[in-house]
């Protein structure tokens, strides 16, 4: 049995979602290859290669490749499935863009966001916003699955495994990249920060997001927000912590001017410890908080932020 | 321009749902039910792109029960122009809604289908990219903007990050995020009105599609919960136990 893991890159290096997405596959068990698909992406290829348990990287390098756009990334990925077994993908952004279209150009039913792996066919998600665990066997022959990278610990980097270039298949034409906005770049991504700050409804402005983010500074942590901060305008959405937005279990997640709506905690409640600020003492996320203060966030986080 | 919008029927965003104590699954029972919020959005840009005079007819689709039709009705009410409805009592995964929509594209020839990201129910974020993947056509997902030019559709879709802009080929899948618009409520005329709109009655079977589930449910059950800690009096306090715990330094 063998699993193909598709990396996740910025051409440069592996994004710690890959690592997380390798626990997951290890879990299913058999020989596990990597496949690197990108442009200039030597470097990421070779850190692949150095990941624990895999015992081949796959390098596919191509300029429509640069950014993975789904229909070239699909295409690459359904020439390679034939000697697979398995096909594991992180469940960013991009791995719930580009495999459900691998999934049926292979006419399989894809498992999405899989929390735990409980045998090579056996598979636990989460639905309803995370209010049930359904655990499904796959019955397809081949298995493709998307990886809750906010469930598995991340693989260590110990491995050398033998790269081996792959032809790339002829771009399918049918997309092409324009251009990207990226915002916060000066503090760490929400997916991958050890600690993450977020706002609700409470926060009233976007403008007093500024005061997050003062705190955010001192603990080298991520801003996020609930969907009801999104919805109101105060944030964009790639800011929101939830089920149908990120999902997130840093070391430490404040939530400040949250109240705990089930769909919020879906998106943060594996985070290791929870600590809440909200002036409403019967708001739900009190229930799951480790740490809860009962006080006026605009008071609170100007003292947070000196204590700290 | 002709556009499809997918719409699947949910158990309402606010209502709590209970898993069965023999683990089989969710009990809805007599649930609110509700257009998946998704599909609203979607709704809304189709009529948007109408109202706009870009589109010129706007149809909607479902599978599921004849329940199913209250939804259709919604999304008439909405100003979609006609409904086409779906049949089948039993759960229909992702790649068999896929399997049906293709026939249904292949039957209306739209140029754009729009679909919601995901459902909240099952939250599988599939269906559009599984579409997209059976017609050979390329997929615009976790759209937060779209511009219709001549042949070509750009999307401005929610990425890890930040926003990423894409140029597609046209016919095109597209699925809604959040922020591509705010649903309308329709008004009591047009609810009206959407009564006498035309709604088509098929079955996977007339179109040739095996729908019949990939995935075999072993069981469902409630997720583990936390319990809740301490409250501390002040923000320096709660420093001070963030401290303690190694969280941070």
């Amino acid at each position: 049995m063998t699993v193909l893991l598709i990396a996740e890159h910025d051409n440069a290096s592996l994004k710690e979602a890959t690592h997380k997405a390798l626990s997951a596959a290890a879990k299913v068990g058999g020989d596990i290859h990597v496949l690197v698909a990108g442009y200039q992406a030597a470097a990421a290829a070779e850190h692949a290669a150095k990941l624990t348990g895999v015992t081949r990287v796959l390098h596919i390098d191509a300029a429509e490749l640069e950014r993975p756009l789904a229909e070239p990334m699909a295409a690459n990925i359904v020439a390679l499935a034939a000697d697979y077994d398995h096909i594991v993908a992180p469940a960013t952004n991009n791995g719930k863009n580009y495999m459900p279209r691998v999934a049926a150009m292979l006419d399989v039913m894809q498992v999405s966001e899989v929390s735990d792996v409980k045998a090579a066919d056996i598979f636990v998600r989460l639905i309803y916003a995370g209010n049930a665990v359904q655990t499904v066997q796959a019955t397809d022959a081949k298995k493709v699955i998307t990886v809750r990278i906010a469930s598995f610990p991340p693989a260590s980097e110990t491995g050398n495994a033998v790269v081996g270039r792959k032809e790339a298949v002829a771009d399918p034409g049918l997309s092409s990249y324009v251009g990207e906005t990226i915002s916060r770049s000066d503090l760490p991504e929400l997916t991958s920060a050890k600690v993450v700050i977020s706002g609700g409804r409470g926060m009233q402005s976007g403008e007093n997001f500024k005061l997050l983010e003062a705190v955010a500074r001192k603990l080298n942590a991520a801003v996020g927000a609930s969907r009801a901060a999104v919805d109101a305008g105060f944030v964009s959405n790639d800011y929101q912590v939830g089920q149908t937005g990120k999902v997130v279990a840093p070391e430490l997640y404040i939530a400040v001017g949250i109240s705990g709506a089930i769909q919020h905690l879906a998106g943060m409640k594996d985070s290791k410890i929870i600590a809440a600020i909200n002036n409403d003492q019967d708001a739900p996320i009190f229930q799951v908080a480790d740490f809860g203060l009962v006080a006026d966030l605009f008071e609170a986080l100007p003292q947070l932020e000196k204590a700290l | 321009m002709k556009i499809l919008v997918a719409v699947k029927r949910v158990v309402d965003f606010n209502v709590a749902i209970r898993v069965k104590a023999d683990g089989s699954g969710v009990d809805i029972g007599n649930a609110k039910m509700s257009m998946n919020p998704f599909d609203e959005i979607g709704v809304e840009e189709a009529v948007r792109l109408k109202e706009a005079g870009k589109a010129t007819e706007v149809v909607v689709v479902s599978i599921g029960p004849a329940q199913v039709q209250e939804t259709l009705r919604t999304a008439l009410a909405m100003g979609a122009d006609r409904a086409i409805l779906v049949k089948h009592e039993d759960y229909v995964e992702p790649l068999g809604v896929a399997k049906v929509l293709k026939e249904v594209v292949t039957a209306e020839k739209p140029d754009i289908v729009i679909l919601g990201k995901q459902a909240i129910d099952d939250d599988c974020n599939q269906t559009g990219q599984m579409l997209a993947a059976l017609l050979g056509w390329p997929q615009g997902t976790f759209a937060s903007k779209i511009d219709i030019e001549e042949s070509t559709l750009t999307v401005v879709r929610e990425a890890d990050g930040g926003l990423q802009t894409v140029r597609l080929r046209m016919p095109t899948i597209v699925t809604t995020d959040l922020r591509l618009n705010e649903p309308r409520y329709a008004s009591l005329p047009n609810i009206m009105k959407a009564k006498k709109k035309p709604c088509d009655e098929m079955t996977p079977a007339d179109y040739g599609v095996d729908v019949k589930p990939r995935l075999k449910l072993i069981k469902t059950e409630e997720p583990s919960k936390r319990q809740a800690g301490v409250k501390v009096c002040s923000a320096s306090e709660l420093a001070a136990k963030l401290k303690e715990t190694g969280a941070i330094r």
